[in-house]
């Protein structure tokens, strides 16, 4: 549905600059690291060199002797465990009787400054009895008797399956059945700011402030008050700056903790700032995936049923792990039609670095293997991949076999408006030896329908406060990790009451200054916070309404805010200024305060395990083509042009979103060409540095072309929908059809590094 | 041995102790307050530590401070004159080059000393000059844009409701 003719919005939709930018062009902005409180002390965290070990003893008596140290905490300091699902706490802040990854902290120490903090370190001493090392997920389901977790058997984390309609049927039936495995890769968030924490404990009034980059200060809250036994209404979780989240600040890092621990324990300010090593440590990145599956067609290219199995990586902690097994599952049912589908999946620990929540979690490993397999089938059914993708291609109403609902797709736009502005028809099959084209599809939530925690609680509330003071400010906890979530909640509020965007002042990402948010994750905030921001905007209307009513002599339902001002909608000379409205507000009733909550309809999909992982309020969809060249001498892609279509609804800042999918476009080739982290047969990592962990630098980078969709959902605040996951989900597939196009090799694994394309080419032993 | 070192900090002097060993980094961020310039590796790797050294661009992750005695050290801070945006830092904003904003400080002074030698680069010399400067926000589009347009000078003033940047954009 497009957008209703009657609406045309002043604020909304237009690309207006970010709010917080000038600042951050001045190097005025205060990231965690810029914050120097008086009475700061440092702190550094010793690491675990080993990635499976017994811990036999720790002494730290020499680091506690070194002049400017103040203390030694482990993890017998702080013994409760957390995980940002509560319900399956396997991480304690430092190391209790055994690591589990290379890397794990197993103590911390806090001293005058960072290089004594540093020095301090190298004199703990740690006796490890070492134990086997499992880096493979199949491997460690197999060595029951090498356990990382004692209550988990073959290490296990998780396992289920998922059973929808009557797949061996179907495919029994169907007239081509693709089969294959692929397998993704093991990468990381790698945002610039690395992770850092400064921690402020009051002794007097037994408070805790922490200011930390986090994705959802009011989930780390949460898990402070249970970390340290503290009241959570002693905690106050306040965000600097966020240099950039994309999933992997969504939990307490362990310098979050320490901090903590180590402030209450002294009594002052404590900082930890991490090295680029430990925020490779400290990970939480997307599962390496080993996906088998089985896609069965009718003649005329219609799915018949999908059967799919899933083995995720989940390294040595809990982390999001549960979610994003299922997210793989509900991933499965959409954007095309499969009336069968069957899900296996486990997740497995091993001895690696922890995977968690990394943008578009799920998606980018269910579309390689999804999206590979259409190709596959459209070339034996001889039908072109755009056509067989048009065939089974949602739309709006649809309710998957699972159950779940989606109110509004605007998919096959997406599909013809890529293939349009790629030329993907006229070029496919018809370039030269080494070029290629790929067209590849996707779709992601916004928002959840449930929260991680049992509860009903609304997921987001908001306030807009309006007085003579301070004029118009929205307070909200929804955090800005630098997708812009600040300048398009303004910008909701200023188009609701007629104003322009810098009048309104934000107040964000503070538990004590702004009601629970659910944070940012799940592609949710514009969606499900721009509901209760642009409700509390409507509530402030609407008490204003009863004054200027009556100061106008019009109808309340006749008011309109338009410029600065409210007037009667059909008789325009009726009219009073805004801040002459307010002040009389004031003046007779007080400040204006309004209030909006935002509860998603709790649709359950249909009762089986992992049903409330997927529901959405709504689903974005997308498109995307990648036009490659392979080297043929040294086996190196080049992606020379790539068109991303995006069904993202009314973009609220056009600017911003399509930076969403820019930025989505990058991450997604660094995982598909050049971005891995390696281990040593040991599990050390190899490569925990920014020059050898290959992300696309500007020189790397194609040009990306944002491909306009007309998109509305009526249900949504404004019409806008996600576009900050989906427009990932598609990436890695495209790439790899676009090299089948190329050189006819098809890839089930990712990075497609040169050797690995030299090797098929039969150029490499 | 710690040493007393005289550096130009944005045209300002400062008077600061520092060890043989120390960066340059760390004693204009904790020594003289500039915290413009960010670290995001420590490593030469991401470029966000980067300022102006008598006008060349370096990583100050991998300068020492005792080594810039008497030496012009520009910062992010320094660009702006009183607080005014310079066209660059304007065709940031305007442009939607920065997101987390994390990579910014380091992007401006590479930009800047690629303008400042070279007026008008092409877009290849421009994606050239910021090859050590890595952002995991912005795929680099906006970015190379925005200096783009700095370059033509087109950036002063607001850009109009709507108005959208040639290269980003292909209409079906
Ligand atoms: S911090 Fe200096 S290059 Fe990264
Ligand atoms: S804007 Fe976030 S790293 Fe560049």
């Amino acid at each position: 549905m497009n957008k209703p003719e009657n609406r045309e919005f002043a604020v909304v939709g237009k690309r207006l600059p970010r709010l917080d930018a000038p600042a951050k062009a001045k190097g005025e902005a205060r990231f965690t690291n810029d914050l120097f409180l008086a009475n700061m002390v440092y702190a550094k965290i010793k690491r675990s060199p080993l990635a499976h070990a017994r811990i036999r003893r720790i002494d730290y008596s020499r680091a506690l002797a070194l002049p400017g140290v103040l203390a030694v905490v482990t993890g017998a300091d702080a013994p409760r465990p957390f995980c940002v699902m509560p319900h399956v706490p396997t991480e304690t802040v430092m190391a209790i009787d055994k690591v589990r990854y290379a890397g794990e902290p197993v103590a911390a120490v806090a001293a005058m400054d960072e290089e004594t903090a540093e020095d301090a370190l190298e004199l703990i001493d740690v006796e490890y009895e070492e134990l086997p090392v499992l880096l493979d997920p199949i491997e460690a389901m197999q060595r029951d008797d090498a356990r990382i977790h004692e209550a988990f058997a073959r290490n296990i984390h998780y396992e289920s399956e998922q059973n929808f309609g009557d797949v061996e049927a179907a495919l029994a039936a169907s007239h081509l059945v693709i089969e294959d495995v692929f397998r993704t890769s093991y990468v990381t968030p790698a945002f610039i700011e690395p992770h850092a924490a400064v921690a402020d404990y009051d002794t007097a009034q037994e408070r805790l402030t922490l200011y930390c980059p986090i994705q959802m200060p009011h989930h780390l809250h949460r898990t402070l008050a249970e970390v340290m036994q503290m009241p959570m209404e002693k905690i106050r979780v306040s965000v600097p700056a966020v240099g950039g989240g994309f999933g992997g600040k969504t939990e307490a890092a362990s310098c979050d903790l320490c901090a903590a621990i180590l402030s209450r324990k002294l009594g002052r300010p404590v900082k930890v700032p991490y090295t680029r090593a430990e925020t490779f440590a400290q990970n939480k990145g997307r599962h390496p995936c080993i996906m088998k599956l089985r896609l069965g067609f009718e003649r005329d290219g219609r799915i018949t049923g999908l059967d799919f199995d899933n083995t995720l990586d989940g390294g040595a902690h809990a982390s999001w792990g549960i979610i994003v097994l299922f997210f793989t599952a509900a991933l499965c049912h959409l954007p095309y039609r499969i009336a069968n589908v069957r899900f296996r999946g486990r997740r497995v620990f091993t001895n690696k670095p922890s995977c968690g929540a990394q943008r578009g979690l799920g998606g980018v490993q269910v579309r390689m293997a999804l999206e590979g397999a259409l190709d596959q089938a459209a070339d034996r059914l001889g039908i072109d991949p755009f056509e067989l993708r048009m065939r089974n291609a949602v739309e709006s109403g649809y309710t998957t076999a699972s159950g779940v609902h989606v109110p509004h797709a605007e998919f096959k736009q997406c599909l013809r408006n890529v293939v349009r502005a790629s030329g993907y028809l006229d070029k496919r099959g018809k370039l030269p030896f080494g070029q290629g084209i790929g067209l590849a599809a996707g779709y992601y939530t916004s928002g959840a329908l449930f929260m991680l925690y049992p509860t009903h609680k609304p997921q987001a509330t908001a306030i807009v406060r309006i007085d003579t003071e301070a004029g118009i400010t929205l307070f909200t906890g929804a955090t800005d990790i630098g997708q812009g979530s600040t300048t398009v909640l303004a910008q909701m509020v200023a188009e609701e009451l007629g104003v322009a965007l810098g009048d309104i002042n934000v107040v964000a990402q503070d538990t004590a200054l702004a009601p629970f948010d659910n944070g940012t994750f799940d592609s949710r905030v514009t969606y499900g916070t721009g509901q209760a921001v642009r409700r509390a905007a409507q509530d402030a209307k609407r008490q204003l309404a009863e004054i200027v009513a009556a100061m106008l002599g019009v109808p309340a339902e006749h008011l309109h805010y338009r410029g600065g001002a409210v007037a009667s909608r059909f008789e325009p000379r009726k009219r009073v200024e805004l801040r002459d409205a307010v002040a009389r507000h004031v003046e007779t009733r007080g400040s204006l305060v309004g209030v909006g909550h935002f509860a998603p309809p709790r649709r359950a999909a249909h009762r089986q395990p992992g049903g409330m992982s997927g529901p959405s309020p709504s689903y974005a969809f997308g498109a995307q083509v990648a036009q490659v060249e392979v080297d043929l001498e040294t086996g190196r892609i080049r992606v020379l042009d790539y068109y991303a279509a995006d069904d993202c609804g009314q973009p609220i800042n056009p600017m911003s979103v399509e930076g969403q999918v820019e930025g989505s476009v990058m991450m997604g080739l660094g995982q598909a060409l050049s971005e891995e982290m390696r281990l040593s047969p040991e599990g050390r990592l190899l490569n925990p540095d920014l020059h050898d962990y290959k992300m696309p630098t500007a020189v790397d980078m194609p040009r990306v072309h944002c491909v306009h969709v007309d998109s509305y959902d009526p249900d949504a605040p404004f019409g806008a929908k996600e576009s900050g996951e989906g427009p990932i989900n598609p990436v890695a597939a495209a790439v790899l059809n676009a090299v089948h196009d190329a050189i006819g090799v098809r890839f089930r694994e990712v990075p497609l590094t040169p050797e690995k394309v030299l090797r098929a080419l039969g150029k490499m032993g | 041995m710690k040493r007393l070192v005289e550096l130009d900090v944005n045209g300002q002097r400062y008077d600061v102790i520092v060890s043989p060993r120390e960066l340059l980094v760390d004693v204009l961020r904790k020594k003289v307050g500039t915290i413009g310039p960010k670290k995001g590796c420590g490593e030469g790797q991401c470029g966000a530590c980067s300022v102006l050294l008598d006008g060349e661009p370096v990583v100050s992750c991998l300068t020492l401070a005792i080594a810039c005695q008497g030496r012009k050290i520009v910062t992010v801070e320094g660009l702006a004159p009183a607080g005014r945006l310079t066209p660059l830092q304007q065709a940031f904003v305007e442009h939607g080059a920065i997101q987390c904003g994390y990579c910014t400080p380091g992007m401006l002074i590479c930009a800047q000393a690629l303008l400042d030698e070279n007026p008008h680069p092409s877009e290849a010399q421009i994606r050239a000059a910021l090859v050590g400067n890595l952002c995991r926000c912005t795929g680099y589009v906006k970015i190379v844009e925005a200096i783009q347009a700095a370059a033509r000078g087109l950036e002063a003033g607001p850009v109009a409701a709507g108005a959208e940047p040639a290269s980003a954009r292909s209409t079906p």
